[in-house]
């Protein structure tokens, strides 16, 4: 049973001099698994990611990766993983396919496997016709992509992937989103931190929303909707400074409302009804918009904070 | 080469697993697109010496060594540019070289996601740096024989001594950059370097200097490559050199373990 638990973490913290960047989490991380981390920027969630990666001392708690212990067999496990970094790291002195070559061999494999998995994993990041050419002019997204090739030349049996998608431009993050669903199919497992609900949404099995270094929820996207938002949400907006005075008439038709800045959020079972129901008493928003609830709601109401500010 | 490497596996220092081949390997995966770069190294002790030991050497025509012998200007001062640019080429290679790679690049933290550590790294940069610094020298040297300026076959020992004096310079080098922050602190390794490549009885010997200097010359480890090479090319060989070796190799392993040390500190946090 516990073959099939490759992350484990009991209290696990993480201080720099009197700042605690990591308070103390449990997770859990099981063969297979789409697991995310999930929070505002300063939650922690990178700290987590490095302990994991071994390359940053826990400062207390448990922590076993792979069933070994980071402190004691750091070389060994890092072998065993892949480590996609927040900024890309490519080298920039080295071609795509060097890229590959070179931290293929920094795993100990020999230049034959190393060659011999180079031409799969360039198909897999759709840059085989580049890769004779400088990583500098490569896009974002191609960048991103050689990035997680590299992570992948050790045949890893986790991913780590830190905000895999952030600075992409919407097209580019969904072939990587397509890339990593690849991945997930040929049972890799993922460790994703992420500050986009959506991504969290779309790829995560499971995830833990951290805030302040704490965890403050945890469970698939589909429970941690359930259980800290209603099924719809009605986005009002109203003209500049009309917004204060319908507060309260809404609030008397809904479960609960968040007043942001530039709009009110309106939870509720039926965004219909309600918006029927405000009609009734006269609301006349300049814009209504009923969806279904994201983690993003979820975020709001844990921590009363909106996630992307 | 592994003889560093196996040296330093015997100091307490960072975790390293014997990988330091590879940080090599990407060094030279690196340069070979950028080869005539390597050359730029060979032509600047070649140009010093045609311009100083043999132009100045007309005017200035012989001189007595501290051993007592008289020699022709360009052969007393042809050793002494060779151990100058050993010192020279480490000193580029494991100060500017590798300040871009920490700061800037972040060669390193991509590199110590896998199984290399700290110390891979340093020892890593330096055999780089030291194989540069064997072919350089191996070149000087021939050019020195070729005008005619060697004339003993323990020159053939300057080579690996030229090595010596890379490794003390490179590793040292590389301990002082993981202290710098800016690029204007590479002014503090030129005022460190240049007095020490006019002054370490490179271009005149250490009995013309006034004694209370002699002291302080002495010590500079420049000068210990400086005598040990010139020893060495002149064919004047003795135990005594034995404390030059020692003074060039302790600097290194000192240079080597501190590097390791301050990698794991910067980047391992």
């Amino acid at each position: 049973m516990t073959d099939d638990v490759l992350l484990h973490a009991r209290g696990l913290t993480k201080s720099f001099g009197d700042f605690t960047a990591v308070d103390g989490i449990d997770v859990l991380v099981r063969r297979g698994e789409a697991f995310g981390f999930l929070g505002p920027n300063g939650a922690g969630k990178s700290s987590t990611m490095k302990m994991v990666g071994c390359v940053s001392p826990a400062t207390g708690g448990e922590l076993r990766i792979l069933g070994m212990d980071p402190a004691v067999d750091g070389p060994a496990i890092r072998a065993r993983l892949g480590v996609c970094p927040q900024q890309d790291m490519l080298d920039e002195d080295l071609s795509v396919e060097e890229n590959l070559w070179v931290y293929g061999r920094f795993f100990g494999l020999s230049r034959r496997e190393v060659r011999a998995r180079t031409d799969k994993l360039l198909d897999f990041a759709q840059l085989t016709e580049r890769r004779h050419d400088r990583v500098e002019p490569l896009s974002g997204g191609m960048k991103r992509r050689l990035t997680i090739a590299r992570a992948l030349v050790n045949n890893p049996e986790v991913l780590l992937l830190d905000e895999p998608t952030t600075g992409l431009d919407p097209q580019a993050r969904h072939v990587l989103w397509d890339r990593l669903y690849r991945l997930k199919r040929d049972g890799v497992t993922l460790i994703i931190t992420t500050h986009y609900m959506d991504e969290a949404e779309q790829l995560c099995d499971r995830l833990v929303v951290m805030d302040h270094g704490r965890i403050v929820a945890e469970g698939s996207p589909r429970q941690l909707i359930d259980t800290y938002s209603t099924r719809e949400v009605v986005e009002l907006r109203f003209a500049v400074d009309e917004q204060e005075r319908h507060v309260e008439a809404v609030r008397g038709v809904a479960d609960r409302v968040e007043e942001l800045p530039d709009r009110l959020l309106v939870y509720t079972a039926d965004g219909d009804d309600t918006l029927a129901a405000l009609h009734d008493r006269g609301v006349r928003p300049l814009s209504a918009l009923v969806r279904r609830s994201t983690l993003e709601d979820v975020f709001l109401h844990l921590t009363g904070r909106s996630l992307v500010d | 080469m592994t003889a560093v490497a196996r040296a330093a596996r015997f100091v307490p220092s960072p975790a390293g697993i014997g990988l330091a081949r590879y940080v090599v390997l990407r060094n030279v995966t690196a340069f070979r697109r950028a080869w005539l770069l390597l050359l730029s190294g060979f032509v600047e002790p070649v140009f010093y010496l045609f311009s100083i030991g043999v132009g100045l050497g007309a005017l200035v025509r012989t001189v007595t060594t501290d051993s007592g012998t008289v020699v022709p200007y360009a052969e007393f001062v042809a050793p002494a540019l060779l151990a100058a640019s050993a010192m020279n080429g480490a000193i580029a290679d494991s100060t500017y070289n590798v300040f871009f790679k920490l700061r800037y690049q972040r060669l390193y933290d991509a590199i110590l996601a896998t199984p290399v550590g700290p110390r891979d790294i340093a020892v890593g940069e330096i055999l780089w740096s030291l194989m540069r610094g064997a072919l350089y020298s191996a070149m000087f040297l021939a050019v020195a024989w070729v005008a005619g300026l060697v004339h003993s076959w323990w020159a053939l020992l300057a080579v690996p001594a030229a090595l010596l004096v890379g490794l003390a310079f490179g590793a040292v080098g590389m301990f002082a950059t993981t202290f710098m922050s800016s690029w204007q602190h590479f002014d503090y390794i030129t005022l460190a370097v240049q007095p020490m490549f006019l002054f370490s009885a490179t271009f005149f010997p250490l009995s013309t200097y006034p004694e209370a200097l002699q002291w302080l010359v002495a010590a500079t480890p420049l000068y210990h490559g400086v005598a040990l090479e010139r020893s060495l090319v002149l064919g004047e060989v003795s135990w005594g050199l034995l404390w030059h070796v020692g003074y060039l190799a302790a600097l290194g392993v000192v240079g080597v373990v501190g590097t390791s040390r301050r990698i794991a500190t910067l980047l391992l946090t």
